[in-house]
């Protein structure tokens, strides 16, 4: 006789499977649809494969037509999405550990101000920064775009590092500078190297999010040669005709470089993820 | 050695750990918001409130937030209700998947790999996710239609984006796949601290599987439930992406959001006061879910 533990234990699997099966659909639709030919995909569907003739043509077109030109928005991302990462999860890092360690004036305001901004958004800060950046001369440019990033980028990045720094034992840092180190050589060579877990969490969700926005490129990036690759695959699409080929070929590039990131550092967007939310 | 509480140190060394944050917080965070603020009183003469009755009052069915015409049959409803019944019906059903997915994957085979699947949707661009919805409701390479095609159901078989009564749907159900790893991933970090102690002890006590779910894990489950919901509505508020590269709105404003009127009033427009307006609006509405959060992370 079949325990009932054992048939609950396979109608678990095949239900999980089933949903997990789902998840994954519109990816393998995608993925099918980019490597054929679309007037084939149109015909048949991309889930048929009887007779199926799969081709790179949409790859090459969406990376090189220069109507397209994914290849220049790749370019155009990884310059802005690089010193995006890099600076506010130094200068957050910087702040995180004065509200962690530091008694000083105002300083519940301050990190209730960081808690808020998080909440703030973009919305809300795109019409004066768009006359502030063109007086700058830095409207239309990928510096411009960096600052803006790397600014909106501080709070919750400091918020989740100071939940860290929270957590690491003091003893090691009180035993330094009784040996004479200064806060600032106990904030570079233990602090930081310890926290490197909580850094590449910081810096792994950073860099998708400035990689996948949408919002500010659109705002604040106006000649087309500044397009970011999240603007490129956007305008692809036509109004009325849409070439599903060309469109789905782009949308795995503009998706290539996070899920590569993410397949890479698992790990670190799961706990940054929860760390950033639950342990509050 | 004791360990030290937080200390005084010299405004010199301060000053090092606070200033570039704060400049940077200040010229490009905290001054654009105020200005927002600013823009959205301004009008010819002096400061006033006439923006904001207008954007609120504004009937236009791309622009209306609330109040368009014919409003209680199907949509377009005003962005504001959009929003609304985005939350109503998205937070529900992704803390309720996630929640099923986490608990079912705990004893699955591979399950941390059908786990790491889900999450997907939180890593891809939205812009790209955008597209995968209108990918998948399209009448001619969609698997939705083709299935309600094939079911005989001819009204549903259609490019769902493309039609008023279907857009904002399409765009919702599309929002579920995209979100629910984040309530799964959080769920599944909550229930991996509940200690197994407790589920044997009520197993040894006789308690039934349903018992124990709803008698012992759920509740243990609140502070996860309450940061799954704070944060998809957040999210819901906030949404812009995915509906700019599906429907930019419409057709005819069925499936206009507010982030997306800002965006309106600001580009097309180019009223950058109502756009303000918008904006401030959109903001205080996200500041009920922050400020309750904010409560939550200083009380520490």
């Amino acid at each position: 006789m079949v325990r009932k533990s054992t048939i609950r234990a396979i109608i678990v699997n095949i239900v999980a499977w089933t949903i997990g099966f789902i998840w994954v659909l519109p990816f393998i639709g995608l993925f099918m649809t980019s490597v054929r030919p679309y007037s084939e995909v149109v015909l048949k569907g991309w889930w048929s494969i009887i007779g199926a003739h799969f081709t790179l043509k949409n790859y090459y077109e969406a990376l090189f037509n220069p109507f397209y030109n994914l290849a220049r928005g790749y370019m155009n991302s990884f310059i802005v999405a690089i010193p995006s990462t890099i600076i506010p999860v130094f200068v957050a890092a910087l702040i995180a550990y004065a509200i962690s360690r530091f008694s000083f004036p105002l300083k519940s305001y301050l990190f209730l101000t960081l808690v808020l901004i998080m909440a703030v958004p973009q919305q809300m800060s795109v019409i004066p920064l768009f006359f502030m950046l063109r007086d700058m001369h830095l409207l239309d440019t990928l510096q411009g775009l960096i600052l803006v990033h790397s600014s909106w980028g501080i709070a919750w990045i400091a918020f989740l590092l100071k939940n860290y720094f929270d957590m690491l034992p003091r003893e090691v840092e009180e035993a330094a500078r009784v040996d004479g180190a200064s806060d600032l050589q106990v904030f570079f060579k233990i602090v930081l190297p310890l926290s490197l877990p909580a850094l590449a969490s910081a810096a792994a969700i950073q860099f998708t999010w400035v990689w996948s926005d949408f919002f500010y490129a659109l705002v604040f990036l106006i000649s087309p040669k500044n397009y970011v690759v999240t603007q490129r695959i956007a305008f692809m699409k036509g109004q009325f005709y849409v070439d599903w080929g060309l469109l789905s070929a782009g949308s795995i590039l503009a998706m290539l470089v996070p899920l590569i990131l993410y397949a890479v550092l698992q790990k670190y967007f799961v706990r940054g993820m929860v760390g950033w939310t639950i342990k509050g | 050695m004791p360990v030290a509480g937080p200390r005084r140190v010299r405004w010199g060394v301060l000053a090092v750990f606070l200033t570039p944050a704060l400049i940077l917080l200040t010229a490009f965070v905290i001054a654009p918001i105020l200005g927002t603020v600013a823009i959205s009183f301004e009008c010819k003469h002096g400061f006033c409130l006439k923006n904001y009755v207008d954007v609120i009052t504004q009937q236009s069915p791309d622009l209306a937030l609330i109040y368009p015409p014919g409003f209680g049959g199907p949509p377009p409803w005003g962005a504001l209700i959009h929003n609304i019944v985005w939350i109503l019906i998205h937070v529900p059903l992704t803390t309720m998947l996630g929640l099923i997915i986490a608990y079912l994957l705990k004893d699955t085979l591979g399950g941390s790999f059908i786990k790491s699947i889900i999450f997907i949707g939180m890593v891809i661009p939205m812009v790209v996710g955008g597209l995968i919805i209108r990918f998948m409701f399209d009448k001619y390479v969609g698997i939705v239609p083709k299935i309600f095609q094939f079911l005989g159901v001819k009204s549903l078989a259609i490019t769902w984006t493309s039609y008023p009564q279907t857009a904002l749907i399409a765009l919702i159900l599309g929002s579920v796949w995209l979100w629910t790893g984040f309530s799964m991933t959080i769920y599944a970090a909550a229930l991996e601290t509940i200690p197994r102690d407790y589920i044997e002890a009520a197993k040894v006590d006789g308690a039934s599987e349903r018992q124990i779910f709803f008698k012992i894990i759920l509740p243990l489950l609140k502070p996860a439930t309450l940061v799954v919901v704070l944060m998809t509505i957040l999210w819901d508020l906030k949404i812009f992406d995915i509906v700019f590269v599906a429907t930019l709105g419409g057709p005819g404003g069925a499936s206009t959001v507010m982030a997306l009127v800002m965006y309106m009033y600001f580009a097309r427009e180019l009223d950058f006061a109502k756009a303000a307006a918008v904006a401030v609006l959109l903001a205080l509405l996200t500041l009920i879910p922050g400020v309750y959060m904010a409560r939550r992370a200083v009380k520490g």
